[in-house]
């Protein structure tokens, strides 16, 4: 396997198993507990390096699961106090947590080998280097270990506990009322998100992780309403911004990580403009077609009114119906033409006429409102 | 007004409350709250915004702590007699933007009975298609939950309670925000239900349509204030201790 093999192949691993818990942390609203999580796992770190005396990988692991585990606590124990709220549990407890972290590398620890930079920006360029040696045998680039493990763990956990998982975020209380536990399957989820991030941030590192897990479960939100397509959608695009990202990385020689969440962040964008549901483009062309149509619906209504009426003829005319109705010259012309268009007026002589077409749909239009309003 | 019930009222309590406090960081939203209510009635839980209804509700099914007191649904634990229990939320008490269908929804009332890890298969979602058909919204099966209207809504929580298959059944203001036609779907469904025997206490906070609806009621204002059968129990006298004096006046007409 060439080096550049084992990147994207790492990278694609890693969004993936990055993206799936993300799901349910959208849909419960706590995307941020993985910000939180993702920085204070460094003091973790530190001292599982510090007890196994080297930069041990399981030990490390545990010391950084341990200390995401406290965070979660500490946010919701100080959350419970209701003297903070949501939010700023989180922005108080993580830099706290980081900042033991620095104060622990600095002060006690400068003898263990740390690198701060692989640390805050992952180090997915020398995934290739890295090694898993067992028992004196080469069994191939670790990170491709770590990532396809954290993978096979987030598809087995989110598989088995789908159910509960979707019952206890849609609705706790009848979760509960079930015998299911919500407050299990809650530290169950923090779990996983905990050993995601700290799998996670060995390739792109604890600032960046935090848009693996969000923005594709975010962009997979845009694009469907059911939540297995949101979950297989979220993996999928986050695979595909991985190898994006490795691709504009190599192509503009920049760094790798930076290169994946960028890509995220473009597909979240174009999810966002152009989702055939709920983008911004397809919102805008409904308010459009809404817009026409109220327009119509004023005009022939107001034409209707107004028929075999003593001022029918004054208030048929293209000057009036357009101070009638505010419209601009250009605004009036152009419903009167869709109107014609669609035959239920004709206009001749500065004066506008309803059609039986016309009749036909302003009585069905009338109805219909009746019906609507009750 | 009470329509006598086509079956014989069993002697068992479907619920009984003694002794019952629930505090919200020691202020008493339910104080020393005493009550039994009869199996195979239908129940109505009234009193004004604060009164602690939905909190009797939620302390009964074990989902809020008790400072004090028990409580027991046919003379069990109500942890032991889950199964035997259904539960109608507030509408307004989830998210309806989350992704799924009103029949994924329905077909959660199935849960309890799978218990963990076991997956729904086809014989869930056909119970869960039929109770969708039992309230009138077989059609609306495959549509997003958050383009049904709220009585539609309404109509999609009852049919997942209808599914649970319980003998007991918990509804919390299943009236609020409903069209008519919803309402009267509903009500149809509650005495189909009490007619079969199961029991079903709701609360409700519109005392025209009480006497209506109902053959029980509970009046509570954190403590409570009187419990029984409708025509004795929904008196002006009772009212005017639950609302205050003046309130209830207007209800002489009907009780």
């Amino acid at each position: 396997m060439t080096s550049g093999t084992v990147i994207l192949l790492t990278g694609i691993l890693c969004a993936m198993a990055c993206a799936l818990p993300g799901t349910f942390l959208i849909l419960r609203r706590m995307a941020m507990m993985t910000d939180a999580i993702s920085h204070a796992i460094l003091p973790g770190l530190v001292f599982g390096y510090w007890l196994a005396g080297s930069a041990n990988l399981i030990v490390g692991a545990v010391g950084a699961t341990a200390a995401a585990i406290l965070t979660v606590t500490l946010v919701e124990a100080l959350q419970r106090t209701r003297r903070v709220r949501g939010a700023e549990a989180m922005g108080i407890v993580f830099p706290a947590m980081f900042a033991l972290g620095t104060i622990l590398i600095s002060r006690y620890f400068a003898n263990v080998h740390l690198d701060t930079d692989a640390i805050l920006y992952g180090n997915i360029e020398f995934s290739a280097f890295e090694r898993l040696v067992w028992s004196g045998r080469d069994l191939g680039p670790q990170s491709l270990w770590v990532m396809s493990i954290l993978l096979f763990i987030n598809i087995t956990t989110l598989t088995l506990l789908y159910k509960e998982l979707k019952i206890s975020t849609f609705d706790p209380e009848l979760a509960q009322s079930l015998g299911f536990s919500p407050v299990l399957i809650h530290y169950l989820l923090m779990l996983l998100l905990s050993v995601t991030t700290v799998g996670a941030f060995t390739a792109v590192g604890a600032i960046l992780v935090v848009a693996l897990v969000i923005v594709p479960a975010a962009t997979a939100y845009l694009l469907t309403d059911r939540l297995i397509e949101m979950m297989v959608g979220s993996a999928l695009i986050g695979a595909l911004a991985a190898i994006g990202g490795y691709w504009l990385a190599m192509g503009i020689d920049s760094s790798i990580a930076g290169g994946i969440v960028t890509m995220a962040g473009a597909f979240f964008g174009l999810a966002l403009l152009f989702s055939p549901n709920q983008g911004l483009v397809a919102q805008r062309h409904r308010a459009r077609l809404n817009k026409q149509r109220f327009a119509l619906d004023l005009l022939v209504m107001h034409l209707f009114t107004h028929e075999r009426t003593a001022d029918e003829y004054s208030e048929s005319s293209l000057g009036h119906i357009g101070a009638a109705l505010h419209w601009s010259p250009d605004e009036a012309m152009r419903t009167i033409q869709r109107a014609s268009d669609r035959g239920m007026v004709v206009h001749a002589n500065g004066n506008v006429v309803l059609t039986e077409q016309g009749r036909h749909y302003v009585q069905r239009l009338s109805v219909m409102n009746r019906v609507q309003v009750q | 007004m009470r329509q006598p019930s086509l079956h014989p009222i069993d002697e068992r309590a479907a619920v009984t409350v003694h002794d019952l406090t629930v505090a919200y960081r020691d202020d008493p939203v339910l104080w020393d709250v005493d009550l039994s209510i009869p199996t195979g009635t239908l129940t109505a839980i009234i009193g004004p915004n604060g009164a602690g209804k939905s909190t009797l509700m939620k302390a009964i099914l074990g989902l809020v702590p008790m400072a004090a007191g028990t409580v027991e649904i046919f003379g069990h634990t109500s942890e032991l007699q889950r199964k035997l229990v259904g539960y109608v939320p507030q509408r307004g008490s989830v998210d309806w933007q989350f992704p799924t269908d009103a029949l994924d929804v329905v077909t959660m009332g199935t849960y309890g009975q799978l218990g963990w890890i076991r997956r729904p298969g086809k014989a869930e979602k056909q119970r869960a298609m039929d109770a969708l058909e039992q309230m009138g919204m077989a059609d609306f099966a495959h549509r997003q939950i958050s383009q049904l209207s709220g009585g539609q809504q309404q109509r999609v929580f009852l049919a997942r309670a209808l599914v649970q298959d319980a003998q007991l059944y918990f509804m919390d203001e299943p009236f609020v925000g409903v069209d008519a036609r919803t309402e009267a779907a509903i009500i149809d469904l509650l005495k189909n239900l009490r007619d079969r025997g199961k029991t079903v206490v709701v609360v409700h906070h519109d005392l025209d349509s009480a006497p209506h609806y109902f053959d029980h009621v509970v009046l509570l204002n954190v403590q409570k204030i009187a419990s029984g059968p409708m025509a004795t129990t929904f008196t002006t006298e009772n009212l005017e201790r639950t609302y205050g004096a003046g309130k209830a006046m207007t209800r002489e007409a009907v009780s």
